[in-house]
């Protein structure tokens, strides 16, 4: 065994997050650990990394008893790690984030042209040829900055490599990207411990699989001889609800939004939308396709600098997000990493969050008030936390999540707009977020949805329009929308360029 | 362009249009002369700014550093007057001492995970009280080492302006900080602490460690600045240099760091340093200014500074849609 954990157990006040959990890593697998959102899969990585200090527990790696202190310790040790929230320093350059700590040096300078050299070498390989490491990491796209993560990870990594959900913000291409960096590493016998909500991910690259569930071990198989339901029936402790097939789809309610020519130079091209009541539209596309660029300038993100939005009581101006939220729009944006959660609010404070600033400082919402929608939200959304005044910084990753989504959800607008809404949710929410969906809907609310799922999209969209290269291709109605018709409006004349990323 | 420069670049150029302004209006201020006596007599601002730019960086503030360059000043007066110790031998003490007071207070910080602004506050008034106990008076120093070599030593410009000894001292230390900022492994850490203390501890920083040295740095340069003060006034009073502090984070705003870490230059500090000497300058030479316009001007300034820090960010996250 490369790595074997016995008994971990780490308690955090008021929360059990790992109770005596076994795991063991062998030289040249990947081990895929799963488990709901909260199951203590973070804790666990950051209990054997050193980020937490574990009540009891021993670590062996490679025979030998190790207790690393600090993140550094553990990558002197050979354990390179991406963690599920960071994102590394924006205010470096890339180039210093990939060698950071490791800087070449002479006579105890840093070489700035060695360290150039190292960071493309680094580089090499995840097919970012267009990033220029002596720029600030932060002036590049999350996915971008995500690779970088893995990419620096990878290069600490001696013995063992953990990614906790490296794919949550990576399109296919990205991921099939790391998925081959992946299996090179472990032909070179590391040992890879990945941690996803993506269940086909899993099965396609993992050997092993571990089941954690309320900080307790289930169970550890060979993926290979575990199929799906049994795998989801270890992860939620019951079956999974019967997925409610298809949404019927509705059309022809009252028209409620007008969007003629809306443009963002660089950003999309012009678009018309019409919106009804009660209606989801699906937006698919690869990433960076214009999916993400629609809903900004939609909400005022990125002021539109061509084009018009009314409804009803004529113009509405969508010059900056206030405007927006101010005529009924919602936003739960993808990147809730950098805009989402304040961490040190607890969870009732941020649910309040967006409505008390849609109804002004001066009117305080009553806090029985804001308390009855805060637990209203934990039962509905099935959000994991003792109570609605523990801090969010101390939920778990898809938790913290999901209280972003009741912020937006609590405002209840006429028209949401949701970013990959079930990114780093587990498969039991991920059923919960779609069923809420369609109970909004049923009371008028509209819905942009965007999603990189395709089954998601199609079991929720009423019409689904594709974009592609930063222009609306196509919509697809009713019985139209289907996996292959999506794909080939994706694909259709592509381009040997494609969609990368920015 | 790098956008993170556009700042420094911003400094320079305003350092630049002031100077023309001023040539302009007295021709006489572009002289060696005058350039050497901004040098010197904004030497022990310079060094202790130089501290103050790595502690911002960080993220952190350092508020204890006048009350520091007024004890370290008192301390050497006191031991040349009460000791026969060679003034060589109490500067080290003294750099011994207040670097120790700053990883003290730098472990505090880190240890106790209090905020910088409380615990340099209470460090601002420990030293003071400690310049107290020594004397309570201004005490001169009378040493022949400081008369004739540490005042006297200078190097004689062409146009007859002085570099003199503390001058240097100052540009050394400009040039120390930057190599010590842009081309060390420490230098990259300070600025990972100031780009988000969680992140930076989740990428193998050592927090603790890099915590305390960037304390303990910022007191050896503000011993240091305390030793430069006191060639420059020739006497110790625990009085002195007060509000220095402020005047520092003053000039390493002006220099076109953000006060709130992770980006800046050391060597924008300097222009910001050499930016106030000039208005003061400016106002001597006019002679019928009152000295108070410095400080309306070093308010304006910063607001300006603020205020495009602002605009650039805006215009740089512009830029960056375009080329996206
Ligand atoms: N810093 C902390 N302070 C207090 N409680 C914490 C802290 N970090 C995690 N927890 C709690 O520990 C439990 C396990 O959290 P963990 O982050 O390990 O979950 P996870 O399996 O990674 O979930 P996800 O899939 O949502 O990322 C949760 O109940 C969480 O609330
Ligand atoms: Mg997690």
């Amino acid at each position: 065994m490369l790595l074997t954990i016995e008994d971990l157990t780490k308690t955090f006040p008021g929360t059990v997050a790992l109770d005596g959990v076994c795991f063991d890593l062998r030289a040249g697998e990947v081990h895929a650990l799963l488990g709901e959102n909260g199951a203590g899969k973070s804790t666990l990585v950051k209990c054997l990394t050193g980020v937490h200090a574990r009540d009891s527990g021993t670590i062996w790696l490679e025979g030998k008893e190790i207790s690393p202190a600090s993140t550094l310790e553990a990558q002197e040790a050979g354990i390179g790690t991406v963690y599920q929230e960071v994102n590394l320093l924006p205010n470096l350059t890339v180039a210093e984030n990939l060698t950071f700590g490791r800087q070449p040096t002479r006579f105890g300078m840093v070489s700035g042209r060695k360290m150039r050299a190292e960071a493309e070498a680094m580089l090499a390989g995840y097919g970012l040829d267009h990033v220029n490491v002596t720029r600030e990491l932060g002036t590049y796209s999350v996915a971008v900055q995500q690779i970088v993560a893995i990419a620096r990870a990878v290069a600490l990594s001696g013995k063992v490599l953990i990614l906790d959900e490296p794919t949550a913000s990576l399109d296919a291409r990205e991921t099939e990207t790391l998925f081959q960096v992946v299996r090179g590493l472990r032909e070179r016998g590391l040992g890879i411990v990945f941690i996803s909500h993506f269940l086909d991910q899993v099965f396609e690259i993992s050997d092993r699989l571990t089941v954690l569930r309320n900080g307790r071990h289930i169970t550890t198989a060979d993926t290979a001889g575990m199929d799906r339901l049994e795998l989801i029936h270890h992860m939620l402790g019951h079956e999974l609800e019967e997925a409610e097939g298809r949404r019927r789809h509705r059309q022809g309610g009252v028209e409620r939004l007008q969007v003629r020519g809306l443009a963002r130079r660089g950003k999309i091209e012009p678009f018309d939308l019409t919106v009804r009541e009660g209606e989801v539209i699906g937006l698919a596309g690869l990433l960076g396709s214009g999916r993400t660029e629609t809903a900004d300038v939609l909400f005022g993100r990125t002021p539109p600098d061509r084009g018009d939005a009314t409804d009803a009581d004529g113009p509405i101006d969508l010059r900056t997000p206030r405007t927006a939220i101010a005529a009924g729009f919602g936003y739960a944006p993808e990147d809730r990493k950098t805009d989402g959660v304040i961490a040190d609010l607890s969870v009732r404070e941020n649910i309040a969050l967006a409505l008390q600033a849609r109804r002004g400082w001066t009117k305080p919402i009553p806090r029985a008030e804001q308390r009855r929608l805060a637990n209203d939200y934990i039962r509905r959304l099935d959000i994991r936390t003792p109570g609605a005044e523990k801090a969010v910084g101390d939920l778990s990753g898809g938790n913290q999540q999901k209280v972003v989504l009741a912020r937006w959800l609590a405002m209840n607008p006429r028209f949401l707009i949701l970013d990959e809404p079930t990114r780093g949710i587990d498969v039991g929410a991920h059923a919960e977020i779609l069923k809420l969906i369609g109970e909004l809907t049923a009371q008028g609310m509209s819905i942009l949805l965007i999603s990189s799922e395709f089954d998601e999209l199609i079991a929720a969209s009423d019409r689904v329009i594709v974009v592609r290269d930063r222009r609306h291709v196509s919509e697809l109605v009713g019985e139209e929308i289907e996996t292959g018709r999506i794909i080939d409006a994706i694909a259709a004349h592509e381009n040997g360029e494609g969609a990368m990323t920015p | 362009m790098n956008a993170r420069a556009l700042p420094l670049y911003a400094t320079i150029a305003i350092f630049l249009i002031a100077y023309l302004i001023c040539y302009i209006q007295f021709p006489a201020m572009l002289s060696t002369r005058v350039i050497g006596n901004l040098l010197t007599d904004n030497a022990y601002l310079g060094v202790v700014a130089v501290g103050m730019t790595i502690v911002i960086l960080s993220g952190g503030i350092d508020l204890s550093v006048g009350s520091v360059i007024a004890f370290s000043g008192v301390f050497i007066a006191v031991m040349l007057r009460d000791t026969g110790l060679h003034p060589l031998i109490v500067f080290v003490l003294l750099l011994a001492v207040t670097t120790a007071f700053g990883a003290a207070m730098g472990g505090l910080i880190h240890g106790l995970a209090m905020p910088p602004f409380i615990v340099t506050l209470a460090g601002m008034f420990l030293a003071r009280g400690a310049a107290y106990m020594l004397t309570i008076d201004s005490v001169p120093i009378d040493h022949t080492f400081y008369d004739d070599v540490l005042q006297d030593a200078y190097y004689r410009m062409p146009g007859g302006g002085r570099l003199t000894l503390i001058g240097v001292v100052m540009l050394l230390s400009v040039a120390g900080g930057m190599t010590l900022a842009h081309r060390t492994r420490f230098g990259t850490a300070v600025y990972a602490l100031g780009g988000g203390q969680q992140t930076a501890r989740l990428m193998g920083v050592a927090v603790g460690r890099t915590t305390v040295l960037i304390y303990a740095f910022s007191g050896l340069m503000a011993g240091l600045s305390g030793i430069v003060f006191s060639i420059y006034t020739g006497s110790g009073y625990p009085l002195a240099t007060v509000g220095t502090e402020l005047t520092a984070i003053a000039t390493v705003v002006i220099g076109g760091t953000i006060l709130t870490g992770g980006a800046g230059y050391v060597f924008g500090t300097l222009v910001g340093v050499m930016t106030m000497g000039l208005i003061q300058t400016y106002i001597v030479f006019d002679g019928s200014l009152s000295s108070w316009w410095t400080k309306i001007v070093i308010g304006l300034l910063l607001l300006l500074f603020i205020l495009l820090q602002k605009g650039l960010l805006i215009f740089g996250r512009k830029q960056r849609d375009i080329a996206a």
